[in-house]
């Protein structure tokens, strides 16, 4: 595997650094010797396959899993993040994918969960004011902050979700698959969005599949493949074929087969010889074994 | 904050939480009207249901019976209602967390053992002899907290075994004890069966309740408008506490007419009012009912989840306790019967009819206060009617699952309108 460590640009300072982080489950290696670094006012994508360690580096990193080896450094400082809460004292936030919103609770009670003000006599019209200042910092469409969450849209929730990572002045928020259940318009939103966190300085990892999305907001593009560093790119000198390259492992993977298939299939439907079109369908077969095997 | 997006301009005519355009805009006295129409049709019933229950109840039941709707009888009623519907509070609480709690019955009948045991056999002073019964509560509570957090058991199982088991103990616990006499003399009877509130202290509460009712929401409204957001109409805020006033003073003056309100009754309120203002102004009470909503985000957003779980079953342990004590006192007598035949599933019948949901994460403190009312109102109408309890449990049966089947319908309704 190759590894592309880039050294900091000009001043640049890392918030956060990851080095040489491992995690286990048992016999499976999810994560092994993973470096990240990411800056204030930068955007960050991590991008991989299925099962390539994406959802664990962000549980380790937002305190739900432990790390079995390796260095975390916020701030320049040696951090240990044994538990949510100590993820958000430290001022690293998470939007998981599933939102993490309670359907019967409204807007002002999402965004303060477990950090409501006043806790024996809680303050509401404080926690409104301030729930209503931050979702227009975000431009956020929301009518109203009273309604429960159940009767928001994706994408509203999605903001919510954001806006609560916000509530603490993180330093660092990390979006797991933000755009993954939205639509075109909302998609675009919530893009603008990620772009508002990096204008006020915020250090952003996002986890994303979508790679029109990543090459739209990302500065940076870190791959991961199979828990290791898969190569590290800016997002301006790369092409969508080489981050896939990156994904999933070489040239000759799933993708450029596909494509390579369809050009034989054409060159035998018009040659009309069964010879070539048997060939494409076994490459086909063997490349997907190999694959397995390389899996398990 | 820093911000580079400029922010939305005000615009001075609407309260700073009205602005987006999509919100109808509803004022005064007729859009909070208009507004409530709306919840109720969209399956977010609320009350309304338990109190048209009630409603319907009273009325057959009189028509049945000239007796039931007598001073006398309601009076009967609420101090009946009091030590079931304590315990109820108690179970609102489990199943706001989406858990259950099978085995109030027996925690109440053995705290009640306990205190009849220590005071009367072995001649404990009372008062310590009550909290020792309540500590017992406690301490159960906190046993099922413990496993359900460390071993996963389903609460449904944990609290089946407790019921089993603390049956088990309260009958170990009598053994060649048959029944135990409380005497009459002793503050708990006392308080369980005569001290009621003078007529003159009645009538303070009703303006003490209706006061502060109004001094709440003034103070709210202005501490909103001050902040910029919108607020009650006062009107409507003067509206409701005079009504309230009007209401709980009628029904003061009617009890009165008989020996009045019971002060077991007015403990049974106490406890929920406290347990209101715990559960929807305290972080406690925001952790209850995320927790019941979605657990994994509740964890997620730092609240210690476990501790939620643990403290709610302790709670409810601890109110089953109180019920048991009160119940045995207003009997004057302790026996192996204590707390079983219909206390549990009544309790847990009371809580569920008042509103609160099987699903977890909806319902108040109030659902313990109507539901046992509507439970005691059905048992009490068909023991006048001289009907025995083969009719009480067919038609509290037929009650609960009607209410839980419209739990289950409005819930449909409200996930269809959005309103979870």
């Amino acid at each position: 595997m190759s590894q592309v460590i880039t050294e900091p640009q000009g001043v640049r300072t890392n918030i956060l650094s990851l080095r040489g982080v491992s995690k286990n489950f048992g016999a499976v290696a999810a994560l092994t010797d993973i470096h990240l670094d990411v800056a204030a006012g930068e955007v960050v994508a991590i991008v991989g396959d299925n099962g390539a360690g994406k959802s664990t580096l962000v549980k380790i990193l937002s305190g739900v899993h432990l790390p079995d080896a390796g260095t975390i450094t916020f701030e320049d400082k040696d951090v240990t993040i044994p538990d949510p809460t100590s993820a958000l004292d430290l001022g690293i936030a998470t939007v998981f994918q599933d939102l993490a919103l309670c359907d019967n609770l409204n807007v002002i009670d999402n965004l303060f969960l477990g950090r409501e003000l006043r806790p024996h006599r809680l303050d509401e019209v404080a926690m409104e004011t301030r729930s209503w200042e931050l979702l227009r910092q975000l431009s956020a469409k929301i009518p109203s902050v009273r309604v429960p969450i159940a009767s928001l849209s994706g994408g509203q929730r999605q903001t919510v979700a954001i806006a609560r990572s916000l509530l603490g002045n993180p330093k660092v928020i990390i979006l797991d698959e933000p755009t993954a259940a939205l639509g075109v318009a909302q998609t675009a939103e919530v893009l603008n969005l990620v772009e508002r966190l990096r204008e006020r300085g915020l250090g952003v990892i996002m986890i994303s599949h979508n790679m029109a999305d990543v090459q739209a907001v990302a500065d940076r593009v870190v791959v991961l493949r199979l828990g290791r560093n898969n190569g590290e790119f800016n997002v301006g000198e790369v092409t969508p074929e080489e981050m896939i390259a990156a994904i999933t492992g070489a040239t000759d993977n799933a993708v450029t087969r596909r494509t390579a298939n369809i050009d034989l299939r054409a060159r035998a439907e018009l040659s009309g010889d069964p010879a070539l079109n048997s060939a494409a369908s076994d490459s086909a077969s063997q490349g997907s074994a190999t694959n397995e095997g390389t899996r398990s | 904050m820093t911000s580079t997006i400029p922010a939305v301009t005000p615009k001075p005519t609407r309260p700073s939480d009205l602005q987006d355009e999509r919100l109808l805009n509803r004022s005064g006295v007729r859009g909070v009207i208009a507004g409530f129409i709306d919840r109720v049709r969209s399956g977010d019933l609320g009350v309304l249901p338990v109190v048209i229950g009630l409603v319907v109840i009273w009325t057959v039941m009189q028509l049945l019976n000239r007796g039931f709707l007598s001073a006398a009888n309601l009076v009967n009623l609420l101090m009946e209602s009091s030590a079931t519907g304590i315990i109820a509070l108690g179970i609102v609480g489990v199943l706001l967390v989406a858990q259950i709690d099978l085995s109030v019955g027996s925690v109440s009948g053995l705290s009640s053992a306990i205190l009849g045991i220590l005071f009367v056999t072995s001649g404990v002073n009372v008062w310590i002899a009550v909290i020792l019964a309540m500590l017992t509560g406690t301490l159960i509570g906190f046993v099922y907290g413990q496993i359900f957090n460390r071993l996963g058991v389903p609460s449904f199982v944990i609290t089946l075994a407790g019921l089993l088991s603390f049956l088990g103990l309260q009958l170990f616990v009598l053994k060649g004890q048959g029944t135990i006499n409380l005497p009459f003399d002793s503050p708990l009877v006392w308080f369980a069966q005569l001290a009621f509130v003078p007529a003159w202290l009645s009538y303070v509460f009703v303006l003490l309740a209706a006061g502060t009712f109004f001094a709440v929401g003034f103070a709210k409204a202005r501490s909103r408008k001050a902040a910029g957001l919108s607020t009650a109409p006062l009107q409507l805020i003067g509206i409701q506490s005079v009504t309230l006033a009007v209401g709980l003073g009628i029904v003061t003056w009617y009890l009165n007419v008989a020996r009045g309100i019971g002060w077991m009754f007015m403990l049974f309120v106490a406890l929920v009012l406290v347990m209101h203002y715990m559960l929807t102004r305290t972080k406690w009470g925001r952790s209850v009912y995320a927790v019941g909503g979605n657990v994994e985000a509740a964890r997620r957003a730092g609240i210690n989840v476990r501790w939620v779980y643990t403290s709610v079953f302790m709670a409810c342990s601890t109110l089953a306790a109180v019920g048991g004590i009160l119940a045995a006192s207003r009997l004057a007598a302790v026996s192996q019967s204590s707390g079983g035949g219909d206390v549990n599933l009544n309790a847990i019948a009371a809580a569920v009819i008042g509103g609160t949901s099987l699903f977890g994460g909806r319902g108040t403190a109030f659902a313990a206060l109507l539901g046992i009312i509507v439970i005691m109102s059905i048992s009490s109408g068909l023991t006048l009617l001289n009907l025995d309890s083969s009719f009480r449990f067919m038609v509290t049966g037929l009650v609960l699952l009607l209410a839980v089947a419209l739990d289950s319908v409005s819930r449909r309704s409200r996930t269809s309108h959005g309103r979870a």
